[in-house]
């Protein structure tokens, strides 16, 4: 073919593709495909929802899932890709013009994605469904709002709570008071005490303090929070910041250090009934509530006592976690995504949820032990499900109500993968004996305000 | 003396046939002719294109998905990316915040380490495997199928696995160890033995190594060393003597795909220990080049500074293969008397 042919004929392609292209975007009718979708409880829905990140594992999930399903009505076909999100992949969506229409991310990955433009407000959202924001945990909603603006619907809450084999304590002559976290001092002589060798060789640890991952938590507990409200200013190398590194480090060197209790920890059944806790194996260690509901189902019988982390003061104390529902930029389908979030986490659908969970718990004959979520009106009304529940079952569920009326949270901001990472990595340093906390730390806090500094200036900017 | 044959004033080139063509070409008396013909200049060229067109797939899938990238990532390089937002052209301040970075030196010390011992130990386990392959006679098939095995297995299973293997407390190599009266190390969290343990790990896969090796040493001729016997050389003359000169090239093969293999480590160590993610513990000991250059483009969408960390990982590689092939110079023989 001649050139001369060639390109008539090229643009007529051009042209072809370019009209198909503008009829299918005007064919959309549940918002632009810039993310400026519109909203509204009259919405006529229609089209395609694809929704990455969350899965149908259990009753929770599609009781939830069926009334979302109902709400957006027959009109709209949605696919669910079951999973955990891949940020790459999403990421590398978005920036193709394919991304997803929904998505379920960790709610401390909201900011990092909000700064970058990935994921849309959601004020409109939230406003157009009639959704009253103040039925969301304080906490919960930090996460979730950058710049002012609402970027996620906050779905599941997850706190600490302090869990130890009871016949273990008495054994070693403590208590649950003495592990909990408001005797620092008793803390780490409980550990002491309930650490148990065979040569080298670790037979129980006494206290696991759960460093890197609960260092804000044992941070918090002496007033310091990691990352200023604003969540511009890191406080890391904060005085109070050190000796709660110090402290909660020198836990694990009493009983033959770090590397000793993760070897042992690691080789353990940690979802079977041979549990550390059902074994014997294991003293004391905060966690989070819904390892609660694992040792009541699989090891029922175990030995166990609950409480609250607590603060030197003896005030409940929790880190809260947890997912959130975002609409991702460039969805074609906005108006549907919103109304599946919303649905998903109203008051009436996590009831029903918790029923079905119940009703299923009580016929296997286990516990029901509550969901906490990101809806202080929904936690209000699951309570009032609950039953009264033998010992030990019941001080865990009270430790985790307690837990999470206190619970704190940090800040969505541009850079919480690189201020973790920072942080994070400082503590691994320690305990694997390359550097002593206050340099850690003091490093640390240098590396965390540049990294803050420099997305915020890029976030402003924007 | 060389028949030829006329071609006809006005002849119609492409009527020429081939073996005349060729005499045409070779010219009277052996002489260098003048270029070749149209004709032969069209065939040549029609051949040119066919085999352009079968190999087009190919060129097309690596014009696509390898030399675009690669050129593209030296672009990104010199922008600040972080995958959404357009690249903003930032000059030289990717290469330059690399020099600054603590992080950089220490995963790329982690890897210099790991492949100095990566290295060889990957080339004498699989030359002392391939030495007792090729005295197990009829049993040899059933062996190499049987070390060629592990290498099917997904690296990521490979790096679940050591986590089981190497565990301090009850793993099975500490088991072992153990039952001869030695207290291992905790290979999976003591710093010192993180990189050890991996490389251990890494002999898993050692199949192909073998195969390699195996071959090299079936090309050594037999009458060179039955020469050797006769004369009184013992074992380990033959070896270090003859047979390792004659497998030098397989060596040399294999010392400059692990070097480079040791320098991209990544799946395993990544699974071991990043795959949890978040603030779970992580060694440092196992932050490898490429495994730093991963978050900084996938945990921190720092695109840009990835791409200069990757830019500088290939000129390490190239850097250190060029050095490789100066050294061998020196110790590679090849058939042909050339060293």
């Amino acid at each position: 073919m001649t050139a001369r042919r060639l390109l008539p004929m090229t643009a007529l392609a051009a042209a072809t593709a370019l009209t198909l292209g503008a009829c299918a975007n005007g064919g959309a009718q549940n918002g632009p495909g810039d993310g400026q979708a519109w909203y509204g409880g009259e919405s006529n829905l229609t089209g395609e929802l694809e929704i990455v990140g969350f899965g149908l594992g259990d009753e929770i999930a599609e009781v939830r899932h069926e009334r979302a399903l109902e709400a957006l009505g027959p009109e709209v076909d949605v696919t669910l890709v079951e999973g955990g999100l891949d940020i790459q992949q999403f990421l590398s969506a978005v920036a193709a013009g394919d991304a997803p229409d929904l998505i379920y991310a960790s709610r401390a990955q909201i900011g990092s994605l909000a700064a970058r433009g990935a994921i849309v407000p959601l004020t409109d959202c939230v406003d157009g469904e009639s959704v009253d924001t103040e039925q969301y945990r304080e906490e919960a909603l930090a996460q979730v709002t950058f710049d002012d603006e609402i970027y996620g619907i906050p779905e599941f809450n997850q706190v600490q709570l302090t869990m130890a084999n009871s016949e273990l304590l008495d054994a070693a002559g403590v208590s649950i008071d003495d592990v909990n976290g408001s005797d620092p001092e008793a803390m780490s002589a409980a550990a002491e005490a309930l650490v148990q060798r065979s040569g080298d060789d670790l037979q129980v640890i006494g206290v696991d303090s759960k460093l890197p991952e609960f260092f804000p938590l044992w941070a918090k507990a002496r007033g310091v929070d990691l990352l200023s409200e604003d969540g511009r200013t890191a406080n890391l190398d904060d005085p109070a910041a050190v000796e709660a590194l110090e402290w909660a480090v020198g836990i694990y060197e009493s009983q033959g250090g770090f590397s000793a209790v993760k070897a042992f920890r690691d080789s353990a059944d940690f979802f079977g009934e041979g549990n550390q806790f059902a074994a014997g194996e294991l003293g004391a260690m905060p966690m989070e509530q819904w390892y609660l509901n694992v040792l009541n189902d699989v090891s029922p019988d175990a030995p166990l006592a609950f409480d609250a982390v607590r603060t030197p003061e003896g005030e409940p104390i929790a880190f809260a976690g947890g997912q959130a529902w975002a609409v991702p930029a460039g969805t074609d389908n906005g108006t549907a995504a919103c109304r599946y979030a919303t649905t998903m986490t109203q008051v009436d659908t996590w009831v029903e949820a918790a029923e079905a969970r119940k009703e299923a718990r009580e016929s296997e004959g286990g516990v029901f032990t509550g969901v906490l979520t990101g809806n202080t009106r929904a936690d209000e009304e699951i309570r009032g499900l609950l039953s009264d529940a033998d010992e030990p079952w019941q001080a865990g569920i009270d430790a985790m109500y307690e837990a999470n009326e206190a619970a704190v949270s940090m800040p969505a901001n541009p850079a919480d993968a690189e201020f973790t990472r920072i942080w994070t990595d400082a503590i691994n340093g320690v305990l694997a004996g390359d550097a002593e906390p206050a340099d850690a730390l003091a490093t640390a806090q240098e590396e965390a305000q540049a990294a803050l500094d420099e997305a915020w200036a890029e976030a402003d900017a924007e | 003396m060389t028949t030829t044959q006329r071609i006809p004033p006005g002849a119609e080139p492409a009527a020429v046939p081939a073996a005349l063509d060729r005499e045409v070409a070779r010219g009277e008396g052996g002489r260098t002719m003048p270029p070749p013909s149209a004709a032969r200049r069209r065939a040549s060229r029609r051949n040119t294109l066919a085999a352009l067109g079968f190999i087009s797939p190919w060129l097309i899938g690596f014009a696509i998905f390898t030399a675009w990238p690669i050129g593209y990532s030296l672009y990104l390089s010199f922008t600040d990316y972080d995958g959404i937002s357009p690249a903003q052209l930032t000059g030289f301040e990717n290469y330059e915040r690399l020099v600054d970075d603590p992080r950089v030196g220490q995963s790329l010390l982690n890897t210099l380490i790991y492949t100095a011992l990566y290295v060889p130990s990957h080339i004498g386990v699989a030359l002392v495997l391939a030495m007792l392959l090729q005295r197990a006679g009829r049993s040899a098939g059933f062996f190499r199928t049987l070390f060629f095995l592990p290498k099917m297995t997904p690296a990521v299973a490979v790096g679940v696995l050591f986590l089981l293997l190497f565990n301090g407390q009850d793993g099975l190599i500490n088991e072992a160890l153990g039952s001869i009266g030695i207290q291992g190390p905790y290979w999976t969290t003591d710093p010192a033995w993180v990189k050890p343990g991996l490389v251990l790990m890494s002999l898993w896969s050692i199949g192909s190594a073998v195969i390699i090796l195996l071959a090299a040493l079936q090309n050594v001729p037999r009458e060179l060393t039955e020469s050797a016997t006769i004369d009184g050389a013992n074992l380990w003359q033959q070896t270090t003597r003859i047979t390792l000169p004659m497998i030098s090239p397989a060596l040399f093969f294999l010392a400059v795909v692990n070097t480079i293999a040791g320098f991209q480590t990544f799946t395993e160590a990544y699974t071991a220990f990043f795959g949890a993610g978040g603030d779970s513990f992580q060694s440092d000991a196992a932050l490898f080049y490429v495994i730093y250059l991963f978050r900084q483009a996938f945990e921190f969408f720092n695109m840009g500074y990835a791409s200069a960390l990757a830019w500088v990982l290939f000129l390490v590689i190239m850097v250190v293969t060029a050095i490789q092939f100066v050294v061998s110079k020196r110790l590679v023989y090849y058939e042909g008397g050339q060293k």
